[in-house]
């Protein structure tokens, strides 16, 4: 039985084994950037096909510890595709700030072999033994640049409010198993309704959701969000704020309604994700619009686009469901897009993108001035770019579930975004050019911003396509 | 052969044109000779369309092969329930003939183009154009649903509106442009709102599912006039785009494009897409919807030939004679010939191609000269163009041997028999009418160009035949008009192949809303019988053989009299337009079409837009200047109020956001510490939240 169970989570093992690999490489050879890098892309970028192509068969392994198949090779397909483009584009980042060094490479891939426990767990342990993989290496990541403050400032914010967040993420996995006397989530879920009526298992699953609201950035626990975002190399940022989100949600959606969707009878909870999604929503678009600072106002939206998201749990149908994973997927290509222009942007380590770094960019570079549209557009959800879509599915399920007034502060909460997010593109296309645009960008930068443009278009214009394969496995 | 690969074949058609057109916009300026590209890609689709043609045709000759996809779902809106739109292909015979006329015409089109636009500035962007053009006319032609058609419909008019601006530095073209545009938009308003009712009543664009709802008698809001209303409302989309009365007068403008344009958009494809779309409906139309159609037809048909008769420009001839061509097709599927109607389209695509691409050779011949009074005598000179040209117009005029000559008899005893059965006895007069006037304007066009003497014997001198790959597309498209492609016999078309497979559908509106002679009537020959009645059948017969002598006489008649007046001047046509005068500055000036709209639609507009402006400028300013004089009147003694209590309260709300932005502030301090106790009061707050509910 083991041997069937071991092919299952094949992709697991391939990333570990090549994550371990790469780390041999990385201790014995002196040149080692260049095969890393390859290896890298290569090797996240095979499996993630190799986890599209086996979605068919789903089973759950090592005593219904670790899920296989289905949504769960989704995620992967989304983590592994994730760290693929984050890679390619990262060779020419680190070389302009002068500090290439194989370990990115490699803490890329244990960070999305975290994400992929976290994807795949039954069990709340295991989901715990994910996550903490995944902040690690992000706490790392985040201070990869070691010697500038800012990265070293940012580090270590994250870490304190990190382990804090473990903290109570861990005391409500501890009062959870206290209350149902198992960790295995599969068995959890089947009992809700009668573990629901328990003041401890209440306060276990609510801690439980404080935790993974910190790394969805879900107000009020979204605090180090901008400091972070803004204070770590651009494009680990591009790689938290898009693989870092849809992990942790993919956690928070197996962990609230196990791997089958039945619809649940805690409206209880419902009311508190509601109460969340609405802070987070209003939050982040009231606070992005004064920012002047690109990275600090794509931080604000992504704390935004999080409420957004938690519109789909908390009316926790089937639509619901899938319309997170579908706007989580799309976020993911559009956020990484806008991060990745960024980062573009910054000729040194020191450079703080602003807005008026792109003013003027339509007649300087008109190609990345479109590419900066088409991925603005798609943040602030206009047809037809895929972000529309996500929004759409997510706002419909709220009024399915009779959370219309959700649905109206969500469309609100989008007409304020738009201010901000089309501002991007008023100044590039209608203002004087202050800045000289100064970096250079070769293909690679192309060819990931082109791929994600079309994922964005092919959400837009073909939504059924991905949507009907979500519903199909979730 | 399956179907699934003809499914395929036909989505690759469809793209291939669009890739030419996304390779040539974007990379046209660093791929060389990017025209060859473009050229080669039609190639292979017209290829692609031939095996697709035959494979239908040969393997599923009476099915409909259908693909469809869930290309949008909303998921379940309130009040309206669960909706999703579908998009899809839907092959029938129709179709894949379509699709090859379509790709042919196309095809030679671009061949013709190579030499004909050489030298042009925009060489590159034109042949892009006719690549999208292409794409946008192939997906009306195989698409399943309204909305999609709809969808490239409207892509067909941007494209169109393109060509027939590319030239637009010239103010006429880009005029020419614009009127084709706005004239087809007012067309299309009505053909949006026709499939909106359909699709408030059905939840669904699929031609197929709305056909088998009407089919159960389950009609548009109940009741049968919405169904000839939609009928007739989508009807206006096709009179925008296939030029029918009262919308016809963009059509003559669109000359200002470049020729080969017109031979594409102007008489084989956007223009047959009225046709086509109306015979994709054609199961659905009522009784009195295809009597307004017949008559719209029927009155267009006679218009455009009576300005035909004395228009001078050599385009602008061919133009209304396209123009009067499909009134002839529209008023076919009014009376129900739907098969020849079809027929003629097809006929009709394939000679007027080759009389536009013959004047287009002539133009280049003569150096951009277009007015047939400076033309002449180009007979000897351009031997190729000459011959095919004459095929095309004796096709056209409707003498026997030629493919014009079976399709037209085809319409004109369609006509008759439906008169015989309904006793609307002026649509075959008409008919006739301009079967006659055809024939004349057609040999009036061709003696003023290629016989007699050269009137300009400068240009003359400098006249040659034109190169080969402007005289290839003129050969096929002139021995495409021989009649033996469509029947052995050729007097009658129901020997040939294309009765075979054309057939006309069986109407599925309510019996007492159709024409009696169009209900499904078994007979002994059951095989041949499709949608009709046995009387009609009989009618037909009979009517053929008259339609053919009446029709045979009046186009002798007409030639007979192109040749007295113009070739062997026996009567003077200055003379005759002497004593016509009022008949001819009639038909010179277009009956006066563009005039009457210009007074009354345009003038209506801009006094509309006027008087706007007139309100705005004086009532709407006027109140506001009013309300500024109070307002500064009060502004005294609001002064005092706003210093003490409005300041009062601005300031308030001013100190009150302050101070939440200097606690927003306070929030983003940068210390853990301030977050760490956020993150505290968050989960206490929340932990109440959770107990109170």
């Amino acid at each position: 039985m083991e041997l069937q169970s071991f092919y299952n989570i094949a992709p697991i093992l391939i990333i570990s084994i090549l994550s371990l690999i790469v780390l041999l490489i990385e201790a014995f050879y002196k040149k080692s950037e260049i095969i890393i890098y390859w290896v890298t892309i290569i090797g996240s970028i095979g499996t993630a096909l190799f986890s599209i192509l086996t979605m068919d068969a789903q089973f759950l392994n090592f005593s219904g510890t670790l899920h296989s198949g289905g949504i769960t090779n989704f995620f992967y397909f989304i983590f592994l595709l994730t760290v693929g483009l984050v890679t390619i584009v990262t060779k020419n980042y680190l070389l302009k700030i002068n500090f290439h060094h194989g370990e990115f490479y490699i803490l890329l891939l244990f960070s999305a072999l975290g994400m992929m426990i976290m994807a795949a767990s039954r069990d709340l342990m295991l989901t715990f033994l994910g996550l903490e993989l995944m902040s690690v290496c992000f706490y790392v990541l985040a201070g990869f640049n070691r010697k500038k403050l800012l990265n070293n400032e940012a580090s270590l914010k994250y870490f304190l409010l990190g382990a804090f967040a473990t903290g109570i993420l861990l005391y409500g996995i501890a009062l959870i198993y206290g209350s149902a006397k198992t960790t295995n989530i599969t068995t959890i879920v089947g009992s809700f309704p009668a573990l629901l009526s328990n003041i401890v298992f209440d306060v276990g699953l609510l801690m439980l959701l404080i935790g993974f609201s910190f790394k969805i950035a879900a107000f009020p626990f979204h605090m180090w969000v901008p400091d972070v975002y803004d204070g770590s190399p651009t494009n680990v940022t591009a790689f938290m704020s898009t693989a870092g989100k849809t992990a942790a949600f993919s956690a928070l959606i197996v962990s609230f309604y196990g791997s089958t969707i039945e619809p649940n009878s805690f409206s209880n909870f419902s009311a508190l994700i509601a109460t969340l999604a609405t802070c987070s929503m209003l939050f982040g678009s009231i606070v992005a619009l004064a920012q002047t600072n690109l990275k600090r106002m794509l931080a604000y939206s992504s704390i935004a686009h999080a409420g957004y998201m938690l519109i789909g749990l908390a009316a926790a149908n089937k639509l619901g469901l899938s319309g997170i994973i579908f706007y989580l997927t799309v976020y993911t290509f559009m956020n990484l897009g806008a991060f990745i222009l960024v980062s573009l942007n910054e000729d040194s380590a020191d450079k703080r993108v602003t807005l008026d770094d792109f003013a003027g960019l339509g007649t300087q570079k008109p190609s990345l001035a479109a590419l900066m549209s088409i991925f603005m557009f798609g943040l602030a959800g206009l047809p037809p770019f895929g972000g529309f879509f996500g929004k759409y599915y997510v706002f419909i399920s709220a009024i399915e579930a009779d959370l219309t007034w959700l649905a109206i502060i969500g469309v609100l909460s989008s007409v304020i975004s738009a201010y901000f997010y089309l501002r991007v593109i008023v100044y590039m296309y209608f203002r004087e050019v202050q800045i000289t645009w100064q970096s250079k960008y070769s293909f690679a930068e192309n060819f990931v911003l082109s791929l994600s443009v079309l994922f964005i278009l092919q959400m837009g214009i073909f939504p059924s396509t991905i949507l009907d394969l979500i519903t199909k496995y979730l | 052969m399956n179907e699934t690969l003809l499914l395929q074949l036909s989505a690759i058609i469809l793209f291939l044109p669009l890739l030419g057109f996304v390779l040539l916009i974007f990379f046209g300026k660093r791929i060389p000779k990017a025209h060859a590209v473009e050229n080669f890609l039609i190639f292979v689709g017209l290829v692609l369309s031939i095996i697709v043609a035959f494979g239908k045709i040969s393997f599923f000759n009476d099915q409909k092969i259908v693909y469809e996809f869930q290309w949008l779902s909303f998921g379940n809106i309130p009040l309206i329930g669960y909706t999703g739109i579908k998009f899809g292909i839907m092959l029938d015979n129709v179709t894949v003939l379509m699709q090859f006329v379509v790709m042919l015409i196309s095809f030679v089109v671009h061949l013709f183009s190579v030499k004909y636009m050489e030298g042009d500035l925009r060489y590159t962007r034109y042949f892009a154009y006719l690549g999208i053009f292409t794409f946008s006319m192939l997906g009306i032609v195989v698409t399943h649903n309204f909305l999609m058609m709809y969808i490239f419909w409207e892509l067909v008019g941007l494209s169109s509106y393109l060509l027939i601006g590319f030239w637009f530095e010239k103010k006429s073209a880009s005029d020419a442009a614009k009127k084709a545009f706005i004239v087809n938009r007012i067309g299309d308003i009505g053909f949006f709102l026709g499939i909106l009712i359909l699709y408030v009543n059905y939840r669904t664009f699929s031609f197929n599912e709305i056909f088998t709802q009407i089919s159960l008698g389950n009609l548009p809001f109940g009741s049968s006039a919405w169904l000839t209303a939609s009928g007739i409302l989508i009807f206006c989309g096709a009179v925008g785009k296939s030029a029918q009365f009262p919308l016809h007068v963009w059509l003559p403008d669109a000359m200002e494009g470049p020729t080969p344009v017109s031979a594409l958009i102007h008489a084989a494809t956007m223009v047959a897409a009225g046709v086509y779309l109306i015979a994709k409906v054609f199961v659905m139309l009522t009784a009195d919807a295809l009597l307004v159609i017949a008559y719209i037809g029927a009155i267009t048909a006679f218009i455009s030939a009576t300005i035909a008769i004395t228009q001078n420009d050599i385009k602008k001839v061919l133009a209304y004679s396209t123009v009067s061509q499909l009134g002839y097709m529209i008023m076919a599927l009014g009376v129900g010939a739907y098969t020849v109607a079809f027929f003629h389209l097809v006929t009709h695509a394939f000679f007027k191609a080759c009389l536009f691409l013959g004047s287009g050779s002539v133009i280049h011949a003569m150096h951009h000269e277009q007015d047939i009074r400076y033309l002449g005598g180009l007979r000897k000179k351009m031997p190729y163009t000459y011959y095919t040209f004459l095929i095309s117009t004796l096709a056209i005029s409707g003498v026997p041997f030629t493919s014009g000559f079976l399709s037209k008899d085809g319409i004109l005893g369609g006509t008759l028999a439906f008169a015989n059965l309904t006793g609307y006895w002026l649509l075959p007069i008409i008919g006739f009418l301009v079967a006659s006037l055809t024939a004349f304007y057609m040999f009036r066009l061709v003696i003023l160009t290629f016989h007699g003497e050269a009137r300009d014997r400068h240009k003359f001198e400098h006249a040659h035949e034109s190169p080969a790959t402007m005289v290839l597309p003129l050969a096929i498209l002139a021995v495409l008009s021989i009649f033996i492609f469509y029947t052995p016999n050729p007097f009658n078309a129901d020997a040939g192949w294309f009765t075979k497979w054309v057939k006309t559908p069986s109407t599925i509106v309510p019996q007492n809303q159709a024409f009696g002679f169009m209900i499904k009537e078994s007979g002994e020959h059951s095989e041949d019988i499709v949608a009709h009645s046995l009387q009609y059948t009989e009618a037909l017969h009979h009517a053929h053989s008259q339609a053919m002598y009446i029709s045979l006489l009046v186009a002798g008649l007409g030639i007979l009299f192109a040749f007295v007046i113009y070739q062997w001047r026996k009567i003077s046509a200055d003379n005759l337009a002497q004593k016509l005068k009022p008949l001819y500055n009639f038909s010179l000036n277009k009956w006066y079409f563009d005039e009457l709209y210009d007074k009354t639609a345009v003038t209506f507009t801009i006094v509309l837009s006027r008087i706007s402006a007139w309100f705005d400028a004086k009532i709407i300013d006027g109140i506001v200047d009013g309300t500024a004089s109070l307002t500064r009147v009060s502004a005294f003694g609001t002064g005092k109020f706003d210093n003490v209590v409005i300041d009062g309260f601005v300031n308030f709300t001013a100190y009150f956001t302050g101070f939440f932005g200097l606690i927003f502030r306070r929030l983003q301090t940068g210390k853990v510490q301030t977050y760490l106790v956020m993150v505290l009061s968050g989960l206490v707050i929340l932990f109440f939240i959770l107990r109170s509910l």
